[in-house]
């Protein structure tokens, strides 16, 4: 894989070790992602993905007993250190959860939710924005005319659709997915995929999933992950068809996880 | 086993069917001597004077305003309390803090009258003149916080069963802790919350022990929360406590009020019953 300059580098992790109590679940892990690409993390379950994407936007402060070793660097800042302010940091870094969660309020307050908590009263901004969020999502033909209704009341592949613009409406630079379509049936899916697609233009995007065909036909690069080893990091279609470890061989073939 | 339910089952029902016809049919012979239209508009209750009165409008705002005070203190402080338990406090604090607010809720209301008479007048009166010895004003307040377990307690379970999920959806979007509390958790459990209210406003209304010891027992038409008020409950156990002539009409106005206040909470659990269901459609 090609040697990235510092200045191309949009993510990086470098000696992490993560433990939950004295489990350890991350293993001296080093990564470094471009910015304007997909990353997949892939390995079988439990094996550190989520852990390692949550480390990104320090998701995992909240967990009782978490420890890390190592730093996490994020547009050239180590993002634990103690002068950086986590609301900002995660403003700056969208995340979309497994199971679609969005807010009890109307699909408009959702999507403006991000803007009004930044104290932006601006109303004509803030329709503008959740527009634009909107369509930026492929969800915009399906709900411009009842903008009013609940969140809830909207299928399960909508919901991840409102879940992104909702990330989207904060306009970040980059976009953490934790296995988004596992939920959704394979139309949603499929939108989903077409939309990280799209979106890869403007964000830089990790995806979390367990779909080897989706690694394969959305991401530019893998990371395969095996009890919190980064056994193997390359491009897609390297790891895909000529692997180096033996180990990923196996799991891509599907010999195991 | 299964017979012994079903009688235990039948007598409840007969019972309170029992009560309700007790209470129509006497307030049914009361209704005959005093028109509703008096009952209703008259602004004096004096059933014991020469010059007899039968209004009840001077209990029901001593009740409301008793009831106005005790919520404006047990709703916030409530709430607040919930939300910190439920967002803020470490696990084990959650654990012993609230059975301890229980206890709150367990103390005997005529410890928590005698408190408002003794303590709560005393030293309220240093700083507000006029205050009278018996007074809506402490009854109110110390109602009030006998009921903020009530709401807490309730709040709490509704705030506490959000989702993590939807935590996460917001502390990632950069919120805040109070941000993610306020705009995000509080309203996803509204309705569980506002059950709360609701049952901690139909306990503030029935109560009785309270208002009887401290509020004093003089029907009163005003909203000035210094005076002496009497609320329907604080009535009913006054009468039935003296001594009155069985069947005469000043013994009928008991059930009068009785109805009274069982049409009241009935129309208060009507109409939150209904803001219940409008909050449920919203909200899951
Ligand atoms: N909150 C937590 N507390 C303790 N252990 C955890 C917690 N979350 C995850 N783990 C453990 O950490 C390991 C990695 O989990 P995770 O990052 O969720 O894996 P993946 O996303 O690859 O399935 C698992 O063994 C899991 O049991
Ligand atoms: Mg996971």
């Amino acid at each position: 894989m090609e040697k990235l300059s510092i200045k191309e580098k949009k993510l990086e992790a470098i000696n992490l070790n993560v433990f939950y109590g004295a489990k350890q679940v991350l293993k001296d892990v080093n990564i470094a992602i471009k910015a304007n690409t997909v990353t997949a993390f892939i390995g079988p379950s439990g094996c550190g993905k989520s852990t390692f994407l949550r480390t990104f936007n320090r998701m995992n402060d909240y967990v009782e007993g978490f420890r890390k070793e190592g730093d996490i660097i994020v547009d050239g800042k180590d993002i634990y250190q103690k002068m950086i302010r986590v609301e900002e940091l995660r403003k700056k870094i969208g995340m979309v959860f497994q199971k679609p969660n969005p807010f009890p309020k109307s699909i408009f307050e959702n999507v403006a939710y991000g803007l009004k908590i930044q104290g932006i009263k601006n109303k004509k901004l803030i329709e503008e924005t959740v527009e634009k969020s909107l369509k930026q999502s492929a969800l915009w033909d399906e709900v411009k005319d009842d903008l009013k209704k609940s969140a809830l009341s909207l299928s399960g592949g909508q919901q991840q659709r409102l879940c992104i613009a909702r990330a989207l409406a904060l306009e970040p630079s980059i976009l953490l997915m934790d296995e988004p379509a596992s939920a959704l049936d394979p139309i949603s899916t499929a939108k989903i995929e077409d939309l990280i697609w799209e979106l890869k233009q403007k964000y830089t995007i990790v995806i979390v999933t367990h779909n080897m065909q989706q690694a394969g036909r959305i991401s530019d690069n893998t990371a395969f992950f095996y009890m919190g080893d980064l056994v193997e990091y390359d491009e897609t279609k390297k790891i895909f068809t000529n692997p180096e470890k033996e180990r990923t061989q196996n799991y891509i073939t599907g010999r195991f996880g | 086993m299964k017979r012994v339910l079903m009688i235990c089952a039948i007598i409840t029902v007969l019972t309170t069917v029992g009560i309700v016809w007790v209470l129509f049919s006497e307030s049914y012979t009361f209704f005959q001597h005093v028109s509703i239209w008096d009952f209703l508009t008259d602004t004096e209750w004096s059933p014991l004077s020469t010059n007899k009165h039968f209004g009840i409008l001077p209990l029901l705002s001593g009740t409301l305003l008793v009831t106005a005070i005790s919520m404006s203190i047990a709703v916030p402080m409530g709430i607040i309390i919930a939300i910190y338990l439920s967002e803020y406090a470490p696990k084990k604090f959650r654990y012993y803090i609230k059975p301890l607010l229980e206890i709150l809720a367990s103390i005997p209301t005529v410890v928590y009258g005698f408190f408002a008479l003794t303590v709560v007048t005393p030293f309220l009166q240093n700083y507000i003149p006029n205050l009278a010895g018996f007074n809506a004003l402490s009854a109110g307040l110390v109602m009030g916080i006998m009921i903020i377990p009530m709401i807490s307690s309730l709040s709490e379970d509704a705030l506490y069963a959000v989702p993590k999920s939807l935590r996460e959806g917001a502390y990632g979007m950069g919120s805040t802790r109070l941000q993610t509390s306020f705009n995000v958790i509080l309203p996803a459990a509204s309705s569980g919350i506002i059950v709360s209210i609701i049952l901690a406003f139909a306990r503030a209304v029935g109560e009785t022990m309270i208002v009887t010891v401290a509020a004093g027992n003089m029907a009163n038409l005003t909203a000035d929360p210094r005076e002496t008020v009497a609320t329907i409950t604080a009535f009913i156990v006054n009468m039935s406590s003296g001594d009155v002539q069985q069947d005469s009409i000043e013994y009928q106005t008991i059930f009068a009020a009785g109805v009274t206040l069982f049409v009241f909470t009935f129309i208060l659990n009507s109409v939150s019953f209904y803001i219940k269901k409008r909050f449920q459609e919203k909200y899951d």
